[in-house]
């Protein structure tokens, strides 16, 4: 009985020697399991970027691209979808309601991160402020669908009006007035 | 004639995009429908005016049904991004995790470890933590006081989905089976939760003044 403890006890021994060999000859593997990596698989600034302006066959892409390479991979093929996309920007002089052009335009989005001051109001548009952060009852999407079919005069006279909004406003509940703001779930 | 050449337009914009939809909700095939799927990204003023509020959504199109056994993925980090001196690059990190013990584990903000496509968890110096509010509780919310990252409040769970648009006529348009938006339109995620992640942090850990530019991403541990 004393001799089969024993025995179980040697082979055990050898074992755990064995497993500590094998992750002494492999330095890289040692190196892995010491700091986690986690590699970015989506990505998001402004609202419906990758959703409008990215081709299917660059979605995956576009999510996996940092924001600092997107602008040089992505502008010009996003000025290719815009004047496809919209009558309002088929001339080449043809401008946005905030003053861009298509390439202006498409360059801005095409780096896709949301600007946020951090000195007063955040929001997409709220009639004075432009892009100054996104709260939660901004009405994104009617603003970009102001800034893609709209025209010069989006604002007050879109050049394309049953494309210029989508005549959702509101959310379906209200938002909190404190921390964590968004409502509770349905 | 006009009419035909828009929707012409939207027509050969359909082939190139393919399925379409929302603010970020499903955008892309490779993370359509899982776990590491940004449905929205929110930055604004907090109610105390001297704190910015990032809101990063997950996982969206949640229904009721579906919402008691909905939950984070344990093995994707949610990070917030901040470039405050206008090159794109982040020069500080939120991150994000869930934990074992459904807890969200927030680290930051901070200087991260690395920039880029790959990211390290920030030092334990940085780090706060929430419980994962249940299905049906109100919403639990925690404040830190661990030094380096005092004063960051966090929540984390499910939430009603705060994007609203009308996401099926948008989708009838660019399938060229319509010609406009209906009024009034119908909001397609009315009804639907989705997996929040709230940080609120002084603005004084993000660079005080200025304008900075900012993002999420999802990573997923290797």
């Amino acid at each position: 009985m004393i001799r089969k403890i024993t025995t179980i006890g040697m082979m055990l021994s050898v074992a755990v020697i064995s497993f500590n060999c094998s992750n002494n000859d492999d330095d890289n593997e040692m190196q892995e399991s010491v700091t986690t990596v986690y590699v970015q698989e989506d990505q998001m600034g402004r609202p419906a970027v990758n959703t409008v302006f990215v081709a299917s066959a660059d979605k995956d892409v576009f999510n996996k691209t940092i924001p600092s390479k997107q602008g040089a991979a992505f502008a010009s093929k996003f000025k290719t979808n815009l004047e496809a996309l919209s009558p309002a920007f088929n001339e080449s002089t043809d401008k946005n309601a905030l003053g861009q052009t298509s390439t202006a335009f498409t360059t801005l989005l095409a780096t896709d991160v949301l600007n946020v001051s951090l000195d007063g109001t955040t929001t997409f548009y709220d009639g004075t402020n432009v892009l100054t952060g996104r709260a939660l009852a901004d009405d994104v999407i009617t603003v970009e669908l102001i800034l893609i079919f709209g025209g010069e005069s989006g604002l007050t006279m879109s050049e394309n009006p049953t494309l210029s909004d989508d005549n959702v406003s509101a959310n379906d509940k209200d938002f909190l007035t404190s921390f964590p703001y968004l409502a509770s779930p349905w | 004639m006009k009419t035909r050449k828009i929707l012409l337009g939207l027509a050969s914009i359909a082939l190139v995009s393919g399925a379409i939809i929302a603010a970020d909700h499903i955008d892309a095939p490779a993370v359509e429908g899982g776990t590491s799927d940004i449905t929205d990204f929110y930055a604004f003023q907090g109610a105390n005016t001297n704190n910015l509020v990032f809101v990063a959504n997950v996982q969206g199109l949640i229904t009721p049904e579906n919402s008691a056994v909905a939950k984070f993925d344990k093995n994707v980090m949610i990070e917030f991004n901040i470039d405050t001196d206008g090159d794109y690059v982040e020069d500080y990190v939120i991150q994000a995790i869930p934990s074992s013990d459904d807890k969200m584990y927030v680290y930051g903000p901070a200087v991260p470890n690395e920039t880029g496509k790959n990211s390290t968890l920030l030092s334990n110096s940085y780090k706060s933590s929430v419980a994962i509010t249940p299905y049906g509780n109100d919403a639990i919310t925690a404040t830190t006081n661990a030094s380096s990252v005092s004063g960051v409040k966090a929540f984390a769970g499910l939430r009603d989905d705060p994007f609203f648009m009308d996401f099926a006529q948008y989708s009838a348009i660019v399938g060229g089976t319509a010609g406009g938006f209906n009024n009034p339109g119908a909001d397609t995620f009315a009804g639907t939760n989705v997996l929040s992640v709230v940080v609120e942090v002084p603005k004084t850990m993000i660079g005080s003044t200025g304008t900075i530019n900012t993002w999420v991403t999802t990573k997923r541990k290797q």
